[in-house]
């Protein structure tokens, strides 16, 4: 059942030349979208392919791959780990239809996680465009993605944070100082990870043992990373490097992955590599991921696909190595990706929604670059939707400037105030480390500490000369 | 005041550390410093290059006015492939050379960086490269690094050195980039590009910019080759080409700088 796609509304006949258009033009409005010449190219011919896609089976995503089996990797994992028996509750339903049964209460937490390894990105991508931003974050709120290592990310009623003390010079004692002021607002339980300056494999491990010793120390139970080339991780783990996660950007086509210098098989040796260490200390998820919308079309490698349905198939190649965390960083690509604050909001609504309902552990990188339509005020927006949609983890970075990447996520005041206000947890281990540290309050809470406070001068005193 | 735990955490950074709570939110002061930073972010972003008071800074240089075919600023930010093409048209008006040098100042992503900086390092390379023939000085809005091969190639120059502004950070936002390029052609890849980055008052200087761009502008002459080939020649080492895609992906997945 191949052939076009045909929409009649108004006796105007909107004509769809095969699956990945009528995806394209389902899609919300976006800049990457129309830069790759693939969008609608009016409002309604966009409801029109909406209506097409309504009708169209979820078994055609398996008969008629968008990327040919032969020529892309990502399509072959795809398809070969198709679980069918998992799929068969849903295999009869159109993509409207299954938009409906996932928003049913019989759609429940149990049931999504039963569901998860018959799904591929193209199903979730296709019902996604049929969902309002309300649908995403109550159907994505029911989905519950556990994982571990040396905490527990993941479980109901929690929001973990990955801690960001980035510096353009990988200076230590700045590093350090970004971690402690993250740790007194009970920040980095899900991971404290750098972004490295320089990307080789010195730097890397003088990086990693600087983050070991402050962990060590206060025998925090979290995990680090920095976040270098796949390839330099592995040298750092041949080298004896205390190593907790192996970090990658990764995409969704083969030719993407190219791009970022990886493939699948180097992806599953350095899962190997990682979890032949053993430091996880309650669970051996060893791998972390980024991806981001508009990846794939900056490599020149999204194959005439829209930039959603792409980024989606990056949850395939993710969910492939049992991550610990899993993020897209949404508003870091620029204008010509995601123009405003709208189409970044509605983009790391569509990547958490998506990335969940396969089955991966996902977090977000609630940021925007200063030529973005985009501010502050947006970023409290959809921090506040994501968490509200049980988002795994989400970043923050102190004052939300990143002085190193020169961008602006959220800080560490945001996320604290998201868990207070909404009434998450620290991932269990780190709240009770938080406690042992005398930094909770009766109430779980993370309470404004006087400077002379004994916690602050023990934990800065003694931090900052590590 | 005693010197307490937050100043002590506040001398080891410029990160925003130590910046007070109340309640779960910021100060009010800490509040405002964060949204002028971004203001002026913004306004580097949405200005308007004053090209009037660069050609009056650059003469008795001569200096031709050109635009990409990008029609105004939200179209470049939306359409990076527009702001890499002339306009239609505005190969025509550019003398054909040859030329050793053109540069052009482009405004890039930053008004306030290349009013600040780029006439000065304009002035100090070309102090230092005596008897080179230099084409007049081409100033270009709405621009992205690559119109610099069109220019050049229209002008038959042998190099063509591009000044542009940088996307703003919140704590520089007039920050020049210039991205020196060997036999200038439409087509090519960045790998094949050197970069001098992070110009402005906190970083290099304009003088110091000049006396790199020099530099690398003879030893590019000499051996033939910009980009990788060119960054390994280099003495310190300091000497940067265009990040591939892969390179700079590595810290989050993305492609470009901005005004790449």
């Amino acid at each position: 059942m191949t052939g076009a796609f045909r929409s009649r509304h108004r006796g105007e006949t909107h004509v769809f030349d095969d699956l990945k258009t009528l995806l394209a033009c389902a899609s919300p409005r976006r800049s990457g979208d129309e830069l790759a010449g693939v969008a609608a190219d009016s409002a309604a011919r966009r409801v029109a392919a909406r209506m097409a896609l309504a009708d169209v089976p979820l078994r055609r995503f398996l008969d008629e791959p968008l990327i040919p089996y032969e020529t892309d990797e990502v399509t072959r994992l795809i398809l070969d780990s198709h679980d069918a028996a998992a799929f068969a509750p849903v295999a009869a339903l159109t993509v409207g239809q299954f938009r409906e049964w996932l928003l049913s209460w019989e759609a429940d937490a149990d049931r999504l996680a039963t569901l998860a390894p018959g799904l591929t990105p193209e199903m979730v991508a296709a019902v996604s465009k049929l969902c309002g931003n309300g649908d995403l974050i109550a159907i994505a709120a029911k989905c519950r993605v556990v994982t571990a290592f040396r905490s527990t990310i993941g479980l109901p009623g929690r929001l973990s944070s990955r801690l960001q003390p980035n510096d353009p010079t990988d200076d230590p004692q700045a590093i350090a100082a970004g971690t402690l002021d993250g740790l007194l607002f009970g920040m980095g339980d899900a991971v404290i990870g750098i972004n490295p300056a320089t990307d080789n494999v010195e730097a890397c491990i003088r990086l990693l043992s600087m983050l070991d010793d402050i962990r060590c120390k206060f025998e925090v139970p979290t995990q680090s990373c920095v976040l270098s080339h796949v390839t330099t991780s592995i040298q750092a783990i041949e080298q004896g490097a205390p190593l907790d996660l192996v970090f990658q950007s990764i995409a969704g086509t083969e030719a993407a992955n190219a791009g970022f210098g990886v493939t699948l098989a180097l992806l599953a040796e350095a899962q190997d590599a990682a979890q032949s260490l053993k430091r996880g200390t309650i669970g051996s998820n060893v791998m972390y991921f980024e991806t981001g919308q508009g990846a794939a079309l900056s490599a020149d490698a999204h194959h005439g696909l829209d930039q959603q349905t792409v980024e989606a198939r990056a949850y395939a190649v993710a969910r492939a190595f049992s991550p610990l965390l899993v993020n897209t960083v949404v508003g870091f690509i620029g204008p010509e990706y995601l123009y405003d604050a709208k189409e970044i909001i509605r983009a790391g609504l569509e990547d958490h929604f998506c990335a969940k309902l396969l089955g991966v552990p996902m977090g977000c990188d609630v940021c925007y670059t200063n030529h973005a339509e985009a501010d502050q005020d947006d970023m409290d927006d959809l921090a506040l939707l994501l968490a509200a949609a049980n988002v795994n983890f989400l970043i923050a970075v102190p004052g939300a400037d990143d002085i190193m990447l020169n961008y602006q996520s959220l800080s560490h005041h945001d996320v604290m105030r998201l868990r207070h206000l909404l009434n998450r947890r620290p991932a269990p281990e780190f709240e009770a480390w938080l406690a042992r540290m005398g930094l909770l309050d009766e109430h779980g809470r993370v309470p404004p500490l006087p400077r002379s406070a004994p916690a602050v001068t023990r934990l800065i005193g003694r931090g900052a000369r590590a | 005041m005693r010197d307490d735990a937050f100043d002590m955490l506040r001398r080891m950074t410029r990160a925003r550390v130590a910046l007070g709570r109340c309640g779960d939110g910021l100060p009010t002061q800490a509040r405002l410093e964060f949204q002028m930073a971004h203001a002026l972010a913004r306004d580097a972003v949405w200005g308007k290059v004053n090209f009037d008071s660069i050609a009056d800074a650059l003469a008795p240089r001569e200096v031709i006015k050109v635009a990409s075919a990008a029609p105004d600023r939200a179209s470049y930010l939306r359409r990076p492939d527009l702001g890499r093409r002339l306009a239609a048209g505005a190969a025509s008006q550019l003398p054909s050379g040859p030329f050793d040098l053109v540069f052009v100042i482009a405004d890039g992503l930053s008004a306030d960086a290349v009013e600040r900086h780029a006439a000065d390092v304009v002035i100090a390379t070309e102090a230092r490269l005596p008897g080179l023939a230099i084409g007049p000085v081409v100033l270009a809005s709405q621009a992205r690094v690559a119109l610099g091969d069109d220019v050049g190639a229209a002008m038959r120059a042998r190099l063509v050195a591009v000044l542009i502004g940088e996307r703003p950070g919140l704590s520089a936002a007039d920050s020049l980039g210039v991205y020196l390029t060997l036999h200038p052609a439409p087509g090519l890849r960045d790998s094949a590009r050197n970069c001098i980055s992070n110009i402005h008052d906190h970083g290099l200087s304009a003088e110091r910019a000049g006396e790199k761009l020099a530099w690398l502008v003879r030893e590019a002459l000499r051996i033939g080759v910009t980009g990788i080939g060119l960054k390994e020649a280099a003495p310190d080492g300091a000497i940067e080409t265009t990040h591939s895609t892969a390179e700079i992906t590595h810290h989050k997945p993305t492609g470009a700088r901005g005004h790449e």
